[in-house]
């Protein structure tokens, strides 16, 4: 058990992570939590790939003269740490146009709430 | 409203002062991200955050000079322009699209034509990113500057 | 009950994965499984030679996957777009 913990164990936090923003997302009635959800959710998106770039013995992904390029093994793949920095990106582009709809359909119906929406919307 | 007459001088000297040490470094992490962490993203959000410390701190109105609403979306878009054109300059001069070895730098060998290229990405990518998020910040608040 | 079993399946698929830190998982090695060469050690090899720059998140961003990080900056740009027009004040 603490041997798969010490191995897994990142993983399952991240996962843990998860499993709270789609917790929020699923369960939350307003929508403003639900785009926090949203991107709880994605920090832990984020995290797995950080975890899975990590390398046992490695350094950061930055040239070193003293070890050369021959060893892949004494970098950090960069690899991931590269997507995930445009999809932190593309993270605060999209909560940004969620919370100007969210704005916008405030101004609209005067509520956030899912079920005070809905039956807004039906009348 | 806030206004001159009723923000406390204090908190108008540490806003300005922080907000400037902060694009200082932001200016920092973007050319210095060839050598250490930093780059065209985290460069433009950390200029972004110190206009957002000026609009919290000293309002709307009196950070305008720093970095007026109006210009946002056309600072972002020459950002875009300027990457783009990049990449349509290595076509012109006879390499594939973002092809940094057909960089019309003469006198640089090879790889230092792709230095000095991702170089100008950066900027182009910092100043985009830096705009554009003030642009949503100042688009997100502005409801309550005129109610 | 969803959300617990959502858990436990994600628990029981990282089993499968790699431990963490393993330099010999098939995202590090040099030749995946499939033979061919992995993205991630070629990069660490030739980021130096190629662009002459040390940080190579850089060069990944910026050179080798500059197409991608441009379509990624229209991205930011058109939300910025996007929150400008949701948000316009309609000329009463």
């Amino acid at each position: 058990m603490t041997e798969s913990f010490s191995q897994y164990g990142a993983y399952w936090m991240c996962f843990l992570v998860l499993t709270v923003g789609l917790y929020g997302m699923l369960m939350k009635r307003d929508y403003v939590k639900k785009v926090i959800a949203l991107s709880i959710f994605q920090a832990a998106i984020i995290l797995f790939f950080v975890i899975a770039a990590y390398k046992e013995g490695a350094g950061v992904p930055i040239f070193d003269k003293e070890i050369g390029a021959e060893t892949a093994a004494a970098y950090i793949n960069p690899l991931p740490h590269t997507l995930m920095l445009t999809a932190i990106v593309v993270g605060v582009a999209t909560v940004g146009m969620a919370l100007a709809l969210l704005i916008r359909i405030r101004r609209g119906f005067g509520t956030l709430d899912e079920d005070k929406l809905k039956e807004k919307m039906k009348s | 409203m806030i206004t001159h007459s009723n923000i406390s001088p204090i908190l108008r000297f540490a806003c300005r002062s922080a907000a400037r040490i902060i694009q200082v470094f932001g200016v920092y992490v973007i050319v210095h991200g060839h050598y250490s962490p930093g780059g065209g993203f985290q460069g433009g959000a950390l200029l972004a955050a110190a206009v957002f410390l000026l609009r919290i701190g000293e309002g709307r109105e009196h950070s305008q000079r720093d970095m007026p609403s109006r210009v946002t979306l056309l600072l972002g878009s020459i950002g875009v322009l300027v990457y783009g054109a990049v990449g349509l300059l290595t076509i012109a001069t006879g390499g594939r699209f973002l092809d940094y070895d057909a960089v019309p730098l003469p006198g640089l060998s090879l790889d230092d034509r792709h230095y000095w290229a991702i170089l100008v990405i950066e900027l182009a990518v910092g100043l985009a990113v830096m705009a554009i998020l003030v642009g949503i910040f100042d688009r997100l608040l502005q409801r309550f500057h005129h109610d | 009950m969803l959300l617990a079993a959502f858990f436990g399946v994600l628990v029981w698929a990282s089993s499968h994965l790699a431990p963490v830190g393993d330099p010999d998982a098939p995202l590090h090695r040099e030749i995946s499984p499939a033979g061919t060469p992995v993205a991630g050690a070629h990069y660490i090899h030739e980021s130096y030679r190629d662009a002459h720059t040390e940080n190579m998140v850089t060069v990944v961003l910026a050179d080798y996957r500059a197409f991608d990080t441009l379509g990624e900056t229209v991205v930011v740009f058109a939300a910025g777009v996007g929150v400008f027009l949701v948000l316009a004040r309609r000329k009463a």
